[in-house]
């Protein structure tokens, strides 16, 4: 069964989106990862225009974001302040990102531009899963640990503008994560992704956050700067499709339910090594359609007075 | 939709260029249908064209799509990575077109004919905006043409006018799921000694239907009332996600 989408301008199986839905949904139910990341690949494998699948994929993650939230936020592992700061960020990454997007458009580059991050990021976090997988299973016989200090103090804390984070315990100055907050909120508009694989690990190396709240607060973040990614690639660039958003979300509903239970009983290490497999297989596989003769240079651009 | 007036309107305007050849013989044509509508569930449809000839002509049938602006661009190796390089614009390029005849053009229609009236692909008339060498201007052209073949847009379908007694004729008209929207432009051609005696056009509407439909105006129509909407419907989905979760 096909169903037409109104803004891609293509005729799709309608099972076979549910079904990526629901593919993504139950990784990023096991691995507690948002997904958009590999959704938005996917997408542009099965032909969606990469503009569309940057901002449907943008709305989507909305939605996961707030159903992910609400778990965090009733333990009380949301620092609403560390979140406001990213947030302020975010907001304006994410708009300077929108506008950036429409100009690449408009030069015939955004293409490219979304492929070549993809292939960054997913080439440096898959290979850094892979690693760090690869490490604790060899290390699994060994259970000496080590106790670290809560975080290292550098040039970073010399900043001005210090705020005190007291759900975070952190005395930093606010600059840090303004900053981190807008490049994430870029990478949402460029690659319509929620940033969590961006954030995270900046939140616990860079600010030093206690793991319990990065989560929940990386979440809170996310829902407001995808909104405002979403409403912006809709306001400016018309490339939000509704539909096609529902669809996934439906499938990735159920997926996400089968993952959190199918990740209880699953071995952590194995999984991970797996999924960053995975990663590099698609960053891979975009890398090839980057390096290699395309069958016709010559491309339609999009038409004018449409 | 039907316009009563314009086919004859259309027929008038197109055939004043050739005024003395496409004046004496008769030529009626007709299509199942005036509006085709893309639904939700469109996966491409069919429509008939059919009619009647006096005397012993051959039929040529064009469809063809509203004209846009469009951009063609070259890839080119940059650092071991394809890169769009070189662009081209051309003006009023067809969205849709296709020839349809009951025998391969190249054995009977002169290239004249082909030229003025714009038979087969190759005969277009589409001209670069830009400022850019004929040899350049006609590789993007070739390279404009074979990508809109390679989606299906472009297409010579030769042997699919069939004539039934000599004066009837009929052909299938396969619109793909890919349809661009717009005002559709369906000429009947009667052609005799290589010349173009009849022309009849048709218009055809494509026109986006239903729910697929409204969405599109308003992302285009209210884009700032989309983008919120959206937002609104991605929040409820999460929320009710989040509570079908807490039940189970």
């Amino acid at each position: 069964m096909h169903i037409y989408l109104p803004i891609a301008e293509m005729s799709v199986n309608i099972f076979l989106l549910l079904g990526m839905g629901a593919a993504i949904g139950m990784l990023s139910g096991i691995f507690g990862v948002g997904g958009g990341f590999l959704m938005t690949p996917l997408l542009i494998f099965i032909g969606v225009p990469p503009a569309v699948a940057v901002g449907t994929e943008a709305n989507q993650i909305v939605a996961s974001s707030v159903s992910g939230v609400l778990a965090h936020w009733r333990r009380g592992n949301v620092d609403i302040k560390m979140g406001i700061v990213l947030l302020v960020g975010g907001l304006l990454g994410s708009s300077f990102g929108v506008w950036l997007f429409s100009a690449l458009r408009s030069l015939g580059q955004i293409d490219l531009v979304i492929r070549l991050s993809y292939v960054f990021f997913l080439g440096i976090i898959g290979l850094l899963m892979f690693v760090e997988s690869a490490r604790s299973i060899r290390r699994q016989t060994a259970t000496a640990t080590t106790r670290r200090k809560l975080h290292q103090h550098n040039f970073l804390h010399g900043l001005p503008f210090k705020m005190r984070f007291r759900r975070s315990k952190l005395y930093i100055s606010a600059l840090l994560p303004l900053l981190v907050g807008c490049l994430v909120g870029v990478l949402a508009s460029i690659m319509g992704v929620g940033g969590g694989f961006v954030m995270v690990p900046a939140m616990i190396y860079l600010l030093g956050m206690p793991t319990a709240v990065v989560v929940g607060t990386s979440l809170f973040q996310i829902i407001f700067v995808t909104a405002n990614a979403t409403f912006l690639q809709a306001y400016i660039n018309q490339t939000v499709d509704i539909v096609l958003a529902l669809l996934l979300l439906s499938g990735a509903v159920i997926g996400a339910q089968l993952g959190t239970k199918l990740g209880a009983l699953l071995r952590g290490e194995q999984l991970r090594g797996l999924l960053a497999l995975m990663v590099i297989a698609v960053c891979v596989k975009l890398a090839y359609d980057l390096i290699a003769t395309p069958a016709d240079p010559y491309m339609l651009g999009e038409a004018v007075g449409h | 939709m039907r316009h009563p007036f314009l086919a004859p309107l259309v027929l008038l305007l197109l055939a004043l260029p050739g005024a003395e050849s496409a004046r004496a013989e008769p030529l009626i044509a007709d299509l199942s249908e005036s509006v085709v509508r893309i639904t939700t569930g469109f996966t491409g449809t069919k429509v008939l064209l059919f009619g009647a000839k006096e005397g012993d002509g051959r039929i040529v049938v064009i469809v063809e799509g509203p004209r846009h602006g469009l951009t063609v661009r070259r890839k080119d190796r940059i650092a071991g990575i394809w890169v769009n390089r070189a662009e081209v614009r051309f003006r009023d390029v067809p969205s849709f077109y296709q020839v349809l005849s009951s025998e391969p053009l190249e054995q009977w229609l002169p290239l004249r004919t082909r030229n003025t009236y714009q038979i087969g692909v190759e005969y277009l008339k589409m001209q670069p905006e830009d400022d850019v060498g004929p040899a350049e201007a006609s590789k993007f052209r070739d390279a404009l043409i074979r990508n809109m073949q390679r989606i299906g847009r472009y297409g010579v379908l030769e042997g699919k006018v069939s004539v039934l007694s000599g004066q009837l004729f009929r052909a299938d008209l396969y619109l793909p799921a890919n349809l661009p929207t717009g005002f559709y432009k369906i000429e009947v051609m009667l052609v005799k000694d290589g010349d173009v005696k009849s022309i009849q056009s048709t218009p055809l509407l494509v026109t986006k239907s239903g729910i697929g439909a409204e969405v599109y105006d308003m992302a285009y129509s209210y884009p700032a009332v989309y983008g919120a909407l959206a937002i609104v419907i991605a929040i409820a989905a999460g929320l009710g996600a989040n509570a079908a979760f807490r039940k189970i």
